[in-house]
């Protein structure tokens, strides 16, 4: 082990080398190294930038297994239990080295991020084709380099360091959402981006600013040990909230996300969905549990107010829009609320001092975080191929890719049923430990805030049932039905390295359903640093009961099995008692003689309900066709009120302020020196 | 373990007949000469003889949702404590994983009926998902309602501790249980929200989705629909009516047998009431479904407040 406390750079940089060349015992290491194998593999890809064979083939599955090196890393510093272990960089500025820290909070999200991302490495090496936007070599060096820094980011133990490693990660993921740079549309979509990021990034460094708390120390060892007034302490959090709020696209800080994540390519959507929203996760945590030791209640209430509303609002856009990637973005805002309302219930039951509810609340935030790294990875990568296969993104020009490409069908049902909340998936368990921890809330000393939570569990009840009806939507208008164009008949299925991606994630969607008990004793190890408890595990380990097993239990590997054993029975006494005489016919439908594929549901005759029921939440433009109509037009076009209300007002403000300031920017050198001349002046006058 | 095996193969039997009565039922109060009351087993009996006709592009998930339908019917009839609450399985889910079965069957469902592209079933599909995501949230609450009685959302933990207590009014079940029962119409496709009955496809919700199934699959699958209502009631006597159910330890044959009594009891005037309130109402039109289940929400929340304001 290293002593973190003392010492000149230089000695360090020679521990390190020492524990690397002895294969000393420290995991912090050999994570570095891993990280280091990322960003070499990033670099190594610019010797042959235009092969796509050398890069694809060769460099995305070695990412994939460093992938599998740091999940195995990240289990190991969660599982084992043993103390932290910290880490000096003779690297950073004079006084301030960067520190690293591997912990049990930052173990769980290296797993995330090494197991979700070595499927979705798996999958890019067989996705990327060449003649698409920036050059194979680049890509995978954005890509590494992307990769490397959100390892960075959980792993970085000071201010200075942490905010390198975000800024690292939102350049990368930038150059990677603008590799296709020559439509503007996408161009626009990565500046949105970029500007959220900052003004995200910008929030980061002010609230780390106060946490520093005068006595400008900026390790977080530091941070945690510093003594904040309320209100300080508050500012703090506050402006974490906004910062980490922005780079997860909580509501009404989502503006990016819908308009970036489409843009990018299908892994890069999959990896920002799924892995890079958690970063912010991870900092929000780091930042409320680790460093502020939460306060107050209030801290909690407004998390799980702005998660339920993020959740909800992400459902009722995600049922209306009709662009595949951007359905799917939206449905991602959802998932972010309902981890931030676990968040959000777990500083409330903390700060309540009933640390039991919170480390409830809080594994169900993280197994959702973790399972939302997998599916929604999944269906984004499910994107690309139908992407690839049919050139379409529109739902109403897609259909009956079922048939034509069974492979990504049936791997993107797993992932549709595991998002969409259904037993005996994934999805499910996170969203069934969030609703106990809504339902087991004891009676708060706050009567306001036993009054929200049954409300809170109503708005997530009714945003677990709208996912369901999104997901129907999304995989039945894509894969099922009729193919609404001709050219869909001869799409083309997933290759084989695209499948594996695709089947290691589905892979891990069935095993965290079946034996969710796997995943909640990782959450458990970082319960137990932040909160001091752990739900409790129920044996054998197919069993889940949070609390006590008279109270709530589920298995779903036993519901599995029984469903598999009743329909097997049925089956085989249907075929028994019955016969198994099928006779293939033309479609029923009514007896109606002919049907096109144009009389299928549309996306949007499908959100139709939705925008019926939700009318007020859209900014809703309709142009419908008059009966005497000899060309018929029907166009629909639904936008976020917020864009107008909020994000529209802030442009053309910060629009005005800069025109008025331009108004000094004349040019001319002459004028620029007058300027710094009277100011000059000025200061003088004031210094005499 | 034969108390478990014995409980769903009564459900399943059972289940068809219920169906059965509730028909009976509406065709006297309709006066219309009643069918006999084993008439759904002989349409099942019809149906599995016959051969399938099938859409020549229909996929295995088409085949295969059937079973799975019927396979988490049967599942949930395990769960669900409807004439003893020692149940092995019954662990394996508590009352949301159960709403979660019933979820998980609907969306198969609805996928089955996207499959072949239909104007009708694509049109059933929407309408059911739309009816369950408005349907699910409301009976999650009626749910909470009973959870924060009894502190457990095993439904077998819940019927000992209600059936331990002397029989009262509690005002925050009594809306619970308006709730409730307006969930029950919706989410098994009766009057109000549909029609069982109907010929009309432009009205259809569940109906719609069935029409390409024919013969041993549609049998598998009205059996799942009337297990489903079957099980819907039986959630509904173990939240509200749990008296007869016989308790853990007092369980003996002879208890079963009065269990299972007072279960049949308790079928024939549900369904006497179902029918009843199936033959006064009119089918609303699609666009008030929404606000028909919004009410049953809006009185199950209501419930939760009146439970937290009375302390009761």
């Amino acid at each position: 082990m290293l002593d973190p406390a003392a010492g000149p750079a230089v000695s360090h940089a020679a521990w390190v080398a020492r524990d690397i060349l002895l294969l000393q015992r420290h995991d912090l290491s050999w994570m570095l190294l891993l990280v280091l194998g990322w960003l070499f593999l990033g670099a190594i890809g610019l010797l042959r930038p235009h092969s796509l064979r050398f890069v694809a083939r060769g460099l995305f599955p070695a990412g994939a297994v460093i992938g599998l090196g740091v999940a195995l890393l990240g289990g190991v510093a969660l599982l084992a239990g043993h103390a932290p272990q910290t880490m000096l960089l003779p690297l950073g500025l004079p006084d301030l080295p960067f520190h690293l820290r591997l912990d049990a909070l930052s173990g769980f999200f290296l797993l995330l991020m090494g197991v979700a991302g070595a499927g979705i490495s798996i999958f890019a090496a067989g996705y990327f084709r060449s003649g698409e936007g920036t050059a194979p070599g680049l890509l995978g060096l954005h890509y590494h380099i992307f990769l490397a820094s959100m390892a960075l980011v959980v792993l970085a133990d000071d201010a200075y360091f942490f905010m390198v490693a975000w800024e690292l990660m939102a350049l990368s993921s930038y150059f990677l959402v603008v590799s296709q740079h020559r439509r503007p549309e996408i161009r626009q979509a990565g500046f949105l981006y970029l500007l959220m990021a900052h003004l995200g990034a910008l929030c980061l460094l002010f609230s780390f600013g106060v946490l520093q708390g005068g006595n400008w120390q900026f390790s977080f060892d530091a941070m945690r040990s510093a003594n904040h007034t309320p209100f300080w302490a508050t500012m703090a959090f506050l402006l974490a909230l906004l910062g980490f709020g922005a780079k997860a696209g909580l509501v009404p800080l989502h503006g990016w996300l819908p308009e970036a994540h489409p843009a990018a390519p299908s892994p890069v959507s999959a990896m920002m969905s799924g892995l890079m929203l958690k970063t912010a996760v991870y900092g929000m945590l780091r930042v409320t549990f680790d460093l502020l030791h939460v306060q107050f209640w209030q801290w909690g209430a407004l998390v799980l107010v702005l998660g339920l509303a993020s959740a909800l609002f992400g459902a009722i856009f995600a049922g209306v829009k009709t662009d595949m990637k951007r359905l799917l973005a939206y449905s991602s805002i959802e998932n972010i609320g309902l981890i931030f309302t676990g968040i959000g219930l777990a500083i409330l039951f903390e700060a309540c001092h009933l640390p039991l509810f919170a480390a409830l609340a809080l594994s169900a935030a993280l197994l959702h975080a973790l399972n939302h790294a997998f599916f929604k990875s999944l269906l984004f990568l499910a994107t690309g191929n139908v992407l690839h296969a049919t050139r379409r993104r529109s739902l109403g020009a897609l259909g009956g890719l079922g048939r034509t490409m069974p492979w990504v069908a049936a791997l993107a049902l797993v992932g549709t049923l595991a998002i969409a909340g259904l037993p005996p998936l994934n999805g499910f368990v996170s969203e069934w430990l969030l609703l106990q921890s809504f339902l087991f809330t004891p009676q708060l000393p706050r009567p306001f805030i036993n009054m929200l939570v049954p409300l809170g569990a109503a708005v997530l009840a009714l945003t677990v049932a709208l996912a369901a009806y999104v997901m129907v939507k999304f995989y039945g208008v894509i894969f099922l039905g009729q193919p609404r164009e001709p050219a869909l008949e001869d799409a083309h299925d997933a290759n084989w390295l695209e499948r594996m991606g695709l089947a290691w994630l589905a892979l891990g969607c069935i095993l965290i359903g079946v034996l969710p008990q796997i995943a909640l004793r990782a959450t458990g190890a970082v319960t137990r640093q932040l909160l001091g408890k752990t739900i409790s595990f129920a044996s054998p380990i197919w069993w889940i009961a949070p609390i006590a097993p008279k109270q709530a239990s589920y298995s779903g590997l036993l519901l599995l099995a029984g469903t598999i054993c009743v329909i097997g029975i049925a089956y085989v006494l249907v075929r028994v008692l019955a016969h198994g005489r099928i006779r293939r016919t033309v479609p029923w439908d009514c007896g109606y003689p002919w049907q096109t594929s144009r009389m299928q549901d549309t996306a949007e005759g499908f959100g139709q309900p939705i925008r019926h029921i939700f009318g007020p939440a859209f900014d809703m433009e309709r142009e419908l066709p008059l009966p005497s109509d000899n060309a018929p037009r029907y166009r629909i076009h639904v936008e976020d009120r917020l864009w107008r209300m909020v994000y529209l007002p802030i442009a053309r403000a910060v629009q005005r302020v800069s025109d008025a300031i331009g108004v000094v920017q004349g040019g001319r050198l002459a004028i620029y020196l007058l300027f710094s001349f009277l100011t000059l002046l000025g200061l003088l006058a004031g210094v005499l | 373990m034969v108390r478990q095996f014995g409980e769903v193969l009564l459900a399943i039997a059972l289940a068809p007949l219920f169906v059965g009565w509730i028909a009976q039922c509406r065709a006297w109060l309709q006066s219309r000469t009643a069918p006999p009351l084993i008439q759904p087993y002989r349409m099942l009996r019809k149906l599995f003889h016959k051969d399938v006709a099938m859409a020549a592009d229909a996929t295995l998930l088409f085949r295969t949702t059937p079973y799975v339908l019927f396979g988490s019917m049967v599942l949930a009839a395990a769960i669900i404590p409807s004439i003893a609450t020692d149940l092995p399985f019954a662990r394996v889910a508590d009352a949301i994983a159960l709403i979660g079965i019933f979820a998980t069957a609907r969306v198969f469902q609805s996928l089955a009926a996207m499959d072949i592209g239909t104007a009708f079933g694509t049109m059933g599909a929407r309408r059911e998902m739309m009816v369950g995501f408005l349907a699910e949230p409301a009976l999650l609450m009626v749910l909470f309602n009973a959870f924060l009685l009894s502190g457990s959302t095993a439904l077998p933990s819940l019927v000992e501790a209600y059936s331990a207590e002397p029989i009262s009014l509690n005002p925050s079940l009594t809306f619970a249980g308006v709730a409730f029962v307006m969930v029950l119409l919706a989410e098994n496709a009766r009057i109000p929200i549909d029609n069982p009955a109907t010929h009309l496809e432009l009205t259809m919700i569940h109906e719609a989705m069935l029409l390409e199934y024919s013969a041993r699959h549609l049998a598998l699958i009205e059996w799942a629909s009337s297990l489903k209502l079957f099980n819907y009631a039986c959630i509904g006597f173990a939240l509200f009516l749990p008296w007869g159910i016989a308790t853990h330890g007092a369980d003996g044959g002879l208890a079963l047998l009065l269990a299972a009594a007072a279960l049949i009891a308790k079928l024939i005037v549900f369904g006497a009431a179902l029918a009843l309130i199936e033959s006064l109402s009119a089918k609303l039109r699609i666009f008030r479904a929404p606000e028909y289940l919004a009410t049953a929400f809006l009185l199950a929340v209501l419930g939760l407040l009146v439970h937290l304001l009375l302390g009761s």
